[in-house]
């Protein structure tokens, strides 16, 4: 018997099985139609919201205004209204009231009014065109911030946002993946087939992949899509900053994906896998929460920016800001590489040994010491 | 041939396995048996390196199995488990490309296999939409598809109809007959007692009876004959070192002390006329597991 069959069995090198583990988790997901459902919509709110915010750059429209008399002439200078004219102060003052006008100009009556005109509003002064009509003193700004704050926010939460969704949604996912196979005991085949390392490497591989592609469609996605409405010196500005974002993400994905396996495994039904990896949901919240309440603190930033849990977020930002120097994106990636290695063993040891435990949830010093 | 050596293993301070050690013979179908517990799952675990044993070896043909050697092993778990979402041939490519097979080979043995369970008809379906029958065969499927060398199988017949048990059987003993070694558990004792050429029997961690079916049931016969004869058999009860059980007419069941005094007794039922049965009784297998692990 061995003389006949022996020839088939060129076992598969360590590459080959976590090739081959790994494309069987990319089908699965790509049949999964919760899995297609969810990229399609993470997909259309990136596209979503470039247009959204190309639309309302667009629809800034000048605030109307009713003028009368000579007041006529010192609204005019500015260029900034929509003017409608009015014959009377009581006539402009109904055009206010019924909203056909944010506001009037009028003459003023006493003499000593410095600019000669009154403003009449509805219910508050309007802040736009007194701004607008108000004199101020020339300013001199020293160091003038490369990027304006608001939009800085938003590429902030942004990062933030598509790193905790991705991260959580493959997350769960390969948990769940671990799980069913502990649940269904096929672990025990494949096991005995091949190395758990490779088990758990083809895993990891096959989602982050996946991951990873949706990073880089959702990037791609909205380049053009900012190119496509004019936005081109916002792309310009955000750009670098994706793009190290899909590299730094490329590396904290597979730490998550590492950290999401190995608590998984220390369960075996699927109702008990969100208490299980809870604590690193936690780790991909960080990033988020931390983006969100400090993007204007260059030395929590600069912090975040190395810890690489949210490195990910942390370092395209500042990238974004102009805050870092060109070494300290490859300084932080090395760190998070050699993080993401040492958590690859440690969470390789912890899946090894919780596989083959039914039942009860393995401690994490079973897990470690076996 | 495979060889398990001295297998012991502790959890804990609890003791599965106690220097475990038995043959399982090339084209040999070994049959394993113990209660609940006893230790055949870890002891199959240990074999496939799915656990690893506190001391003790596995060998094939003398020499320690190493993790590449296993892929020549085909295992069916105790627990049954394929991906339920999966289909059922696709799932069977996978197993046997995992195993180390090209994927022409992997489709060809997997449509072969399909074939000979009678599951053709479901190699699109997802695991989980078949009845349990058909998921029990495809989990055969499983363990066969890659060709292997030696089977390791726990529990195979559990959960099959009758029909599905003699498609199993005749699988089991054609593999067995092209010379490999097979090793199954079962609780079903008849059947084991139909199939098996060898018996390991298991009880606490230890194996308390190991050998060919044949001399275990020789060591566990009693002393008990039974013979029927043209005349009556009253004539026995004064045969000496011969203790009558039942007499009836032309038939009696008797203990004999000695060969020799048996021996005497088919003699003198000859010379008095036609013998038409005589025969030792054989012990039955669950009569000598429950002798064993008693």
């Amino acid at each position: 018997m061995s003389n006949v069959t022996r020839p088939l069995h060129t076992a598969p090198t360590f590459a080959q099985s976590v090739w081959l583990v790994s494309n069987r988790e990319i089908t699965a997901r790509l049949r999964s139609k919760s899995f297609l459902i969810a990229t399609g919509i993470l997909l259309l709110i990136s596209v979503a919201s470039v247009i959204v915010g190309s639309l309302a750059s667009q629809n800034e429209s000048l605030a109307k205004v009713a003028v009368v008399g000579t007041a006529t002439s010192v609204v005019e200078q500015t260029n900034a209204f929509d003017i409608v004219e009015s014959d009377t102060v009581t006539g402009a003052e109904a055009l206010v009231r019924d909203g056909t006008v944010d506001a009037a100009v009028v003459p003023s009556d006493s003499a000593d009014s410095l600019l000669g005109i009154t403003v009449i509003a509805l219910d508050s002064a309007p802040l736009d065109v007194l701004g607008t009509l108000s004199v101020s003193p020339d300013v001199k700004i020293l160091q003038p911030a490369s990027q304006n704050g608001f939009l800085a926010y938003l590429v902030a939460i942004g990062f933030g946002i598509i790193f905790l969704m991705s991260a959580t949604t493959f997350g769960a996912t390969i948990a769940q993946s671990v799980v069913e196979e502990k649940q269904t005991r096929i672990v025990e085949i494949l096991m005995s087939t091949i190395s758990v390392r490779a088990l758990l490497a083809g895993k990891v591989l096959g989602n982050s992949l996946m991951a990873f592609g949706q990073i880089v469609s959702i990037g791609l996605l909205v380049s053009i899509g900012l190119a496509v409405t004019g936005q081109r010196l916002l792309l310009a500005d955000v750009g670098p900053a994706i793009i190290w974002f899909a590299v730094f993400f490329a590396f904290g994905f597979v730490l998550l994906a590492a950290l999401y396996a190995a608590t998984a495994s220390m369960v075996s039904r699927q109702e008990d896998v969100g208490s299980a990896t809870s604590p690193v949901l936690f780790l991909v919240m960080i990033p988020y929460f931390m983006v969100v309440f400090f993007n204007d603190n260059p030395l929590v930033l600069a912090i975040m920016s190395y810890v690489p849990f949210s490195a990910p977020v942390g370092m395209p930002v500042r990238i974004f800001l102009g805050q870092a120097e060109w070494w300290e994106p490859v300084l932080s990636l090395v760190v998070l590489a050699l993080s993401t290695m040492v958590v690859i063993l440690i969470g390789s040891r912890i899946y090894s040994n919780a596989l083959l435990r039914m039942g009860a949830r393995v401690s994490l010093r079973d897990a470690l010491h076996k | 041939m495979l060889d398990i050596r001295g297998v012991t293993k502790r959890y804990g301070t609890r003791a599965v396995l106690t220097d475990v050690s038995f043959t399982v013979g090339d084209g040999r179908m070994t049959g394993f048996v113990g209660a609940n517990g006893a230790g055949k799952t870890t002891t199959m675990r240990i074999i496939l390196g799915v656990l690893s044993p506190d001391s003790g070896t596995v060998l094939i043909d003398g020499v320690p199995v190493t993790a590449s050697d296993r892929r020549r092993f085909g295992y069916m778990p105790e627990e049954r488990g394929l991906y339920p979402k999966m289909k059922v041939a696709e799932q069977l490519v996978y197993l046997a490309r995992l195993h180390g097979l090209a994927p022409a080979s992997a489709r060809r043995n997997t449509d072969d296999l399909l074939e000979r369970l009678d599951l053709t008809e479901r190699a699109g379906d997802t695991v989980e939409s078949l009845s349990l029958g058909n998921q029990q065969r495809a989990q055969i499927a499983a363990a066969l598809v890659h060709d292997p060398e030696f089977l390791v199988l726990d529990e195979p017949f559990s959960g099959l109809d009758p029909l599905a048990v003699e498609v199993v059987m005749s699988v089991l003993t054609g593999y067995a007959a092209q010379g490999a070694p097979v090793l199954f558990s079962s609780h079903q004792l008849d059947i084991v007692e139909r199939l098996c050429d060898d018996l390991v029997i298991i009880a606490d961690g230890e194996i308390r009876a190991n050998g060919s079916r044949e001399a275990l049931r020789e060591q566990h016969s009693s002393p008990r004959f039974e013979i029927r004869t043209a005349g009556n058999t009253g004539w026995i009860r004064s045969q000496p070192g011969i203790t009558v059980i039942d007499c009836d007419g032309d038939f009696a069941v008797f203990e004999s002390e000695t060969d020799a005094a048996s021996q005497a007794v088919l003699h003198r039922a000859i010379a008095l006329g036609a013998v038409h049965t005589f025969s030792q009784q054989r012990p039955s297998l669950a009569t000598i597991f429950k002798e064993v692990i008693a």
